[in-house]
């Protein structure tokens, strides 16, 4: 038996796999079906400091190589949070470690909302400054600037005492510069990538864009080559622990993201071509091609390209 | 490891016919080889405005319907198109019901759930089995599908309203009560109204039979990735391991007959 458990910013997780933002995150009980059908972590859709709305339908759909969606970060607000989504999913003990994912508009909110979730005790708190769908309503994100990426993550430093990680977008000249000022500003770790894009797709027999919000972000296998190469980047940038995430479907996918620098791998839109048993499946092959090739521990092979 | 692909990108679909069912439902028909089985749904897109989950109400292979009832702003926009308009559909999605030779099958139908239990009883006889259709409104004017139904051979068709003014004054559980007591049947389908569909399901275990139930939830992709309509204590998507699902699965469910959530995932009790 290969070792696939493995430490992350100082939590323990069972193995490598994490359920992505955003995906399979609405409940409590989702986020725990997901564990038991074998993630090693999960992570909660964003949470803001009120409800928010989100886009109109159509939001999202897959073809054979990519997938597009544009959600629109709709959700209740933290106090759904407080008052549901951590008290049950931590009620009988957590069945593994639960990253609490915040965005806000505002970089003052994001000070206010890493106070109030650090109160619900989440083994990480991820910054979430990269989402594509929102630019309408938010403008550039602020992922894209190193000013702005690292006075968020300086101001979450400032309001708690959880490992802080940030979670990058691909949508940059210089993603290793955007890393080095967050490290700089306090970030303990990354996650790396959010959606590549935005992208736009038309129905051209209806005449309109199939979003509703016209662009969205793109994920699923097109974009592996792009979430290697930038934790690639950010590793070599920062040597920080990064959660690798972008078009794994596969142990041999997240055996390669784990080569290019990540110690733990996220997941969203394999559900799509997997279904959330593909959690377990993905678990299940990593160990093989562990196994297989002589590695006791999957640590050996974090950044070993590098 | 090779993964099997797939498209759900929608697929644009001219408005055939328009049907008027009542004054504020309409049937829209549409030839495409949908290839739905009765009990899954689509996810109908009307350009510019929104995209919604809706039971198919017929489907022969080469032409299917939508029976859609005007609730909302979305449907209020999708009831000034047109014969001849083009929407986008994606699916079918979600479980389906199953019937063979010799069942006899008890059909339940509350308000607009009237509409996918015709395509039931239309699949069920279809099977060879035997079907005692029972359909629910608060009165006689918004009853649906009574007609179709009618047509049907194999069927009998049973009316309960609210109200009286149309066949049995009262609830359509109570009509299964008393059809429960002359005849033994081995299959149960229900679709209506939450609180409906528990009694229904409650009613047929009484009578040991395990009844299949069409579950309604704020849908968003429709193929279990967003996670809008997963149910408490479970969490599995109602769109990928429902819609058709279990009355012993759902009655452990706490949420099931309780409440529901928004498109925010804020809960709401019925």
């Amino acid at each position: 038996m290969s070792k696939l458990e493995i430490d992350f910013c100082g939590v323990k997780f069972r193995n490598p796999t994490v359920l992505a933002s955003g995906v399979l995150g609405v409940t409590a009980s989702s986020l725990k079906n997901v564990v038991k059908n074998g993630a090693g972590g999960v992570t909660t859709k964003s949470i803001w400091l009120k409800e928010h709305a989100g886009h109109k339908s159509p939001v999202m759909f897959g073809t054979d190589h990519y997938f597009m969606n544009a959600v629109g970060l709709s959700d209740a607000g933290i106090e759904k949070a407080e008052k549901e989504t951590f008290p049950e999913y931590s009620k009988g003990g957590r069945p593994a470690p639960i990253i609490a994912n915040i965005v806000a508009g505002k970089i003052a909110d994001f000070g206010k909302l890493a106070e109030r979730v650090s109160k619900l005790d989440p083994d990480i708190i991820e910054v979430n400054i990269s989402c594509p769908n929102v630019e309408d309503e938010l403008g550039k994100p602020f992922a894209c600037s190193v000013v702005d990426a690292a006075a968020v993550t300086k101001l979450v430093r400032s309001k708690t005492k959880k490992p802080v990680i940030v979670k990058l977008s691909p949508n940059v000249s210089n993603i290793g510069e955007i890393a080095k000022a967050c490290a700089g500003a306090g970030a303990d770790g990354f996650c790396a990538i959010n959606t590549v894009g935005p992208g736009m797709a038309i129905d051209i027999n209806l005449r309109k864009s199939i979003l509703s919000n016209r662009v969205g972000g793109l994920s699923g296998p097109a974009i592996k080559p792009v979430a290697v190469r930038c934790v690639y980047d950010i590793y070599k940038a920062t040597g920080l622990p990064i959660i690798g995430t972008g078009g794994i479907l596969t142990g041999e996918d997240a055996i390669e993201m784990m080569m290019a620098g990540a110690r733990l791998v996220g997941m969203g839109t394999m559900v799509y071509y997997r279904e959330v048993e593909g959690f377990g499946k993905v678990v299940s092959e990593m160990e093989e091609w562990c196994r297989k090739n002589g590695v006791k521990n999957v640590e050996e092979i974090v950044a070993c390209i590098s | 490891m090779k993964i099997q692909t797939f498209d759900t990108r929608p697929v644009a679909l001219t408005i055939k016919k328009i049907v008027r069912e009542n004054e504020n439902t309409n049937t829209y028909v549409f030839d495409y080889p949908l290839g739905a089985r009765s009990g899954q749904f689509v996810m109908l897109w009307i350009p510019g405005v929104d995209e919604k989950p809706f039971s198919v109400a017929y489907d022969n292979g080469t032409e299917f319907w939508l029976t859609i009832c005007r609730v909302g702003p979305a449907t209020k926009e999708l009831f000034k198109l047109k014969e001849g308009d083009k929407v986008g559909v994606r699916g079918p999605f979600g479980t389906n019901y199953e019937f063979k030779k010799g069942d006899k099958v008890a059909l339940v139908a509350g308000g607009y759930g009237a509409a996918p239990m015709y395509f039931c009883a239309h699949e069920a006889v279809k099977a060879g089995a035997e079907v005692d259709f029972i359909v629910g409104a608060r009165s006689e004017d918004l009853l649906l599908f009574t007609h179709k139904v009618s047509g049907l051979s194999d069927v009998d068709l049973h009316i309960a309203t609210d109200d009286g003014s149309c066949g049995f004054k009262g609830y359509t559980t109570q009509v299964l009560e008393k059809l429960f007591k002359k005849k033994k049947f081995n299959k149960v389908c229900t679709c209506g109204p939450e609180i409906m569909e528990k009694f229904v399901g409650e009613i047929a275990e009484k009578h040991g039979v395990d009844a299949e139930i069409s579950v309604e939830k704020y849908m968003k992709c429709g193929f279990g990735v967003c996670g809008q309509c997963v149910i408490d204590d479970s969490g599995e998507p109602i769109c990928k391991k429902g819609c058709v699902m279990k009355y012993s699965y759902l009655k452990r469910m706490p949420e099931f007959g309780k409440y529901h959530r928004d498109a925010q995932g804020k809960k709401h009790n019925f």
